[in-house]
């Protein structure tokens, strides 16, 4: 169970290796969280991420989850709600992609579009039902402020991000006053392995930094939360740039 | 689901509860017996994710919530079955509240015999937490006026309890977990008034405090001091204390209109505090305001102050629903006890709170007296502090968790009623009996039927 400051004694990552959703977990450990899912792809990365973790005194689980393949979502998220209730779900898988590949092989687009979209939905409804039947925790949905306004340097990670942005605030309209809480995330860029070798963008901040956030957020029970604080501000301005000015901007 | 759960709420309807301190939401069916059966049906019904206990919601934390399952509210069980009006004892059913006791029992000349800081309980609530007043000191803890009552248990059977049994033990301050309460039989405390004489007196710090407590407690039955936790250097710790006893009926004078209706119960209430509040509003200066206000308004010195029942024990009853002017986010009431000869652990505690300017409102100390049998019950003999604090001030967490580990270390513990933020691993130095506890459940329970949040959360 959440205690009265939103903290969990339960967390299952999906995306177990992001950075983002391991620095939350370092902090929420060091809260209350004493039984952590970490769900992924399998990889030397998955295990070593779960055997840090347990260094720092939680049990830590890992099982195998892929956001490409929705048909095996239920049955896999489906062992982790049977054995126990899961306070906090934190949906951190996403891929990048390389928008100058993407735009000439649609192949390619396509994962990124089905990794961070439709592999969310999938994910997030899963998890969703799971959560409401157990009638209280929180999903965390990791967006971005690429979502806000797709820009052309990088508009089909933005796009996708856009729909599962979109996707999150209406899962969360439809769970109010069940228990179930949905936070979104929007972090401006973070450095990370994501986005290791890019040139950093203005406000760059640290998946330490989000993490802190998204306890915040916890605690607050916020239903939006943007990574620094003061991107808010800064993209409701570019939301409100005229198109032919938003085209030329160098972002 | 804040404030009154007693609205028409159609049966079996899934809807957020929250206890007194509105924090950690979850969702639950609410079922509303209105009948002995209904309730065991309930209980036999409740399904996968068990079913609790719920009186009038007043725990401040997640004692009386079910996440994904049942939450049985009580207060359609509400009949007031036989009072003996010479022995002085009542019988009732367990959704009865303490509230509806006094308006009948006061005109009698009865009163109950320990009250909380609200009337708004209800006996099954009172049990259930072991409730403890300002009388701990000569009086104990509500249990220890309980003759007997009627438990619902797991299996949909009735059983009846009587003092000096285990399940008796289990069940007072068991916090709903070994069944559901049906009826209680509570002796009651004798008076010719429903006034109160009162004594007040300031005390500049917290030592000065400690001493005048020790020294004169004995003299009144009903004892409480408020701290201001705002006030720092050498007036940390200081206090009003207020004492006294039920007035005799020489005291309220034949002409006054007092003496006329000396029995009258008429609490006063004013209008419910709005939903919505400023977050900026509970501010330390606010709070250090008021704080201040209130210590200097308070007599250096008065004794025999008339003061009516409900003025002297439940200020805060004429606000309805002032739980929410802590805003969205809620409070927390942090309330510990650690045992006589533990007064440094107290001032370690009252200093830190005081350096760390939380805005808290008037914390109480209590000096407490025998401890009663209960497995789970609060009281030890020494001294209790509680306070609220808005529970989106930064840093509360750790703050309180490090005050868990001062209070745990010294061989104290906290409040279950009142709490919501507990690290499990602290509750089995907290309250040496669990093991006790946890066994008679598993017996008397093993489908674990009664389950809450706080069950849940603690491991209990
Ligand atoms: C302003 C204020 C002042 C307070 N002052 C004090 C004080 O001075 N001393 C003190 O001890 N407490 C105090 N409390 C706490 C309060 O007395 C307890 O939390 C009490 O248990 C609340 O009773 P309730 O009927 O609201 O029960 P709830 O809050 O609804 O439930 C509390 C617990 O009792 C159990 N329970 C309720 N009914 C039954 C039943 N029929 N059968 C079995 N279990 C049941 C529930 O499962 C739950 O575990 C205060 C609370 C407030 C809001
Ligand atoms: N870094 C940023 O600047 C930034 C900014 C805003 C938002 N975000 C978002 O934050 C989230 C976490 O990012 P991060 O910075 O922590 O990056 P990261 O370390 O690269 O994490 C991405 C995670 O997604 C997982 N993943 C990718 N494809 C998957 C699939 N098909 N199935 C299962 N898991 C898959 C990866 O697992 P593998 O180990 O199997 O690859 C990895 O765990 C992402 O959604 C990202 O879009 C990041």
């Amino acid at each position: 169970m959440k205690d009265a400051f939103g903290m969990p004694q339960s967390l299952l990552v999906l995306g177990g290796t992001s950075e983002i959703a391991l620095a939350t977990a370092r902090r929420l450990i060091a809260r209350r969280t004493r039984t952590v899912w970490l769900a992924g792809r399998p990889s030397p990365a998955l295990e070593q991420a779960a055997a840090h973790l347990r260094t720092l005194g939680p049990d830590v689980h890992t099982l195998p989850f892929d956001a490409l393949d929705p048909e095996s979502h239920e049955a896999v998220l489906g062992k982790v709600f049977a054995e126990g209730d899961v306070d906090v779900v934190l949906l951190a898988f996403g891929v990048l992609g390389d928008q100058a590949t993407d735009e000439r092989e649609p192949v390619n687009a396509v994962r990124v579009a089905q990794t961070n979209y439709t592999g969310a939905v999938s994910a997030g409804l899963v998890s969703a039902r799971a959560l409401q039947a157990q009638g209280h925790g929180s999903l965390v949905v990791l967006s971005s402020v690429a979502g806000e306004r797709a820009r052309r340097s990088n508009f089909i990670y933005g796009s996708s991000k856009a729909g599962l942005d979109a996707f999150a605030q209406g899962l969360g309209d439809a769970l109010h006053g069940t228990g179930v809480h949905v936070m979104v995330v929007r972090p401006g860029f973070v450095r990370s392995r994501m986005t290791e070798g890019l040139e950093e963008a203005p406000l760059a901040t640290t998946p330490e930094a989000v993490a802190t956030a998204i306890e915040t957020g916890l605690r607050r029970r916020s239903e939006m939360v943007w990574v620094p604080g003061a991107l808010r501000v800064v993209m409701s301005a570019l939301r409100h740039a005229p198109r032919s000015v938003f085209r030329r901007l160098p972002i | 689901m804040p404030g009154k759960p007693g609205g028409p709420v159609a049966p079996d309807t899934t809807v957020p509860v929250t206890g007194w301190g509105r924090t950690a939401p979850t969702a639950a069916r609410l079922i509303r017996p209105r009948t002995y059966q209904e309730a065991a049906d309930a209980v036999r019904n409740c399904g996968a994710r068990g079913g609790i206990a719920r009186g009038l919601g007043r725990a401040y934390g997640d004692a009386a919530q079910n996440a994904g399952g049942a939450v049985l509210d009580m207060t359609a069980l509400d009949r007031i079955h036989a009072i003996d009006a010479d022995g002085g004892t009542v019988l009732c059913d367990a959704g009865v509240s303490l509230h509806r006791l006094m308006e009948v029992l006061l005109p009698l000349g009865w009163f109950v015999p320990v009250t909380p800081g609200t009337r708004q309980v209800t006996v099954g609530g009172a049990i259930g937490a072991d409730i403890h007043g300002k009388n701990h000191h000569v009086s104990g803890s509500f249990s220890r006026h309980v003759l007997s009552f009627e438990l619902l248990t797991a299996d949909g059977h009735v059983r009846t309890v009587s003092r000096g049994t285990p399940l008796f033990d289990a069940t007072v301050g068991g916090m709903g977990l070994t069944g559901v309460i049906l009826t209680a039989t509570v002796r009651l405390l004798p008076v010719e008034t429903s006034y109160m004489s009162v004594d007040t007196e300031r005390a500049a710090d917290l030592d000065d405090l400690l001493t005048r407590l020790t020294e004169t407690d004995h003299r009144y039955r009903y004892s409480v001091a408020w701290i201001d936790l705002l006030a720092r250097g050498p007036a940390t710790g200081r206090a009003v204390l207020t004492r006294g006893d039920h007035a005799p009926l020489e005291a309220l004078g034949p002409r006054t209109r007092a003496g006329r209706a000396p029995l009258a119960f008429r609490p006063r209430s004013l209008p419910p505090a709005p939903d919505l509040v400023p977050g900026g509003l509970l501010g330390r200066t606010t709070v250090g305001l008021f704080n201040e206000l209130w210590y200097r308004k308070a007599p250096r010195a008065s004794t025999g102050r008339l003061q009516r029942v409900s003025a002297f024990f439940h200020p805060l009853d004429g606000v309805p629903h002032w739980n929410r002017v802590y805003g969205r986010a809620g409070f927390v009431q942090y309330q510990f006890a650690v045992g006589h000869g533990q007064e440094d652990t107290l001032r370690r505690i009252v200093a830190r709170i005081s350096e760390r300017r939380c805005p808290s409102f008037l914390a109480v100390l209590k000096r407490f007296g025998d401890a009663d049998p209960g497995w789970l019950s609060f009281p030890v003999p020494g001294w209790t502090l509680a306070l609220d604090i808005p529970a989106a001030l930064p840093g509360l967490a750790a703050l309180l968790d490090e005050l868990d580990e001062e209070v745990a270390a010294a061989g104290g513990r906290v409040y279950l009623a009142k709490d919501s933020r507990l690290r499990p691993e602290l509750l089995t130095a907290m309250y040496p009996r669990l093991a006790e506890f946890r066994a008679l459940r598993a017996e008397l329970d093993p489908h674990g039927v009664f389950v809450s949040d706080l069950s849940r959360r603690l491991g209990l």
